[in-house]
């Protein structure tokens, strides 16, 4: 009797705990807003589908990188320096120096540390005139120092 | 740009004969040279090393480099400051810096004689860094450069101590504004790369343009491989050592006239 009493207890100190956290949890949802994410150079145009690019952009990535170098493939459309040179914000000049800019703005709502910029620069640079991404277009006003 | 080899001039001026059959032969030998020093980015660019972007390096091609001692500026850095800026590097020479390539002084103490050289990855066949990397960070690529990938570096910097060069560094604090085409941070160890960026598109080395640049022209770099490369005509023709050969490394860098 003693212990059906406890277990009932039990259940429902359970019940309320997991409502509360309910009630957190969507409290919390309201709270944080979806980021807006600064425009692309070249508006609709990314190299493939953007919900493709949600999920998938870092496979992409990784795959081309040890392409790039170990084999020496220099192929630009899955290229970290082409994300760059099209997804820099006009406001930064870069990828990744404000909270507001393209990766940054994901990364930090999706809660992913990345640790690309360690290394990479964050702003698109100077393209030598022969170069096939040049063909593109222009690179952003203030980009490399 | 600079092509991939520059012919030297000594080589292009072979002997006139009297006869006409040894005198058609002598210009035909003169357009090509002509053809190789004046149009260069025709020949070289065109048919020679052009690797789409969406192939692999191949290891047909072994990239290497000859240094003439010889003609070597005394006390000029033109090589050094050329790597530094195409790099992104920041030119200091403390002991946790990085040097990709610096001049050497030597002096034989008995003769007296002295000579000055530029240091940097030998980009050996056998390479002593790869050998101990634990990670696999440390690699070939096909066409013999010698690599540090630095998404799989941790930093131990066992290859650094390999090294009979001291051609590695590690980078000690963080780094900001690098350079797109040449991705360094810290925690990892890094050295000369032959610009593989700039080999990838056809040109040479900063620091091989910068030294022709400057009239020295101390600085050959070219395919090993190819038998008509003046590379390899240079090689074939005059002495040259490689730097701790007692190591049977086979180094893609070569000096003349030590």
């Amino acid at each position: 009797m003693m212990a059906k009493s406890l277990l009932k207890k039990g259940v429902g100190v359970l019940l309320v705990t997991v409502g509360g956290l309910f009630g957190l949890l969507s409290v919390a949802q309201a709270g944080v807003e979806v980021p807006s994410l600064p425009p692309a150079k070249v508006a609709g145009k990314c190299v493939e589908d953007t919900d493709f690019m949600r999920r998938n952009h870092m496979d992409l990535l990784k795959h081309h990188r040890n392409d790039t170098m170990r084999l020496g493939i220099r192929t630009t459309k899955h290229s970290l320096k082409g994300c760059v040179e099209c997804h820099a914000s006009e406001k930064s000049g870069s990828v990744a120096s404000s909270k507001d800019d393209f990766c940054v703005a994901c990364h930090s709502y999706a809660s992913v540390k990345l640790d690309c910029w360690g290394c990479h620069a964050t702003k698109p640079g100077k393209k030598p005139a022969d170069h096939p991404a040049a063909a593109l277009g222009a690179t952003r006003a203030g980009g490399e120092k | 740009m600079i092509p991939h080899e520059k012919l030297p001039v000594e080589d292009s001026n072979p002997a006139g004969k009297p006869d006409a059959a040894a005198r058609r032969d002598f210009l035909k030998a003169g357009a090509v040279v002509a053809g190789a020093t004046l149009a260069p980015g025709v020949l070289f660019y065109g048919v020679a090393h052009s690797r789409p972007a969406e192939e692999p390096a191949s290891a047909a091609v072994r990239w290497g480099m000859l240094i003439d001692t010889q003609k070597c500026g005394d006390g000029c850095k033109s090589c050094v400051t050329a790597c530094n800026e195409e790099n992104g590097l920041s030119g200091k020479t403390g002991p946790q810096d990085s040097q990709w390539i610096r001049k050497v002084d030597i002096r034989n103490l008995q003769t007296g004689a002295h000579h000055e050289l530029p240091m940097l990855c030998q980009h050996c066949e056998n390479p002593p860094c790869v050998d101990v990397c634990p990670t696999g960070a440390s690699m070939k690529r096909a066409d013999g450069i010698v690599l540090v990938d630095r998404h799989v570096c941790i930093g131990c910097r066992y290859c650094m101590m390999a090294c009979p060069y001291k051609a590695r560094s590690l980078v000690h604090e963080p780094l900001t504004e690098q350079k797109p085409d040449v991705p360094r941070g810290m925690g990892c160890v890094e050295a000369c790369t032959f610009c593989v960026q700039r080999v990838d598109r056809d040109e040479t080395p900063a620091c091989v343009e910068a030294c022709s640049r400057d009239g020295h022209n101390a600085m050959l770099f070219g395919n090993l491989n190819d038998a008509d490369a003046p590379i390899a005509k240079v090689l074939k023709s005059m002495a040259s050592t490689e730097v701790r050969a007692d190591l049977n490394l086979n180094t893609g860098v070569r000096y003349q006239g030590i």
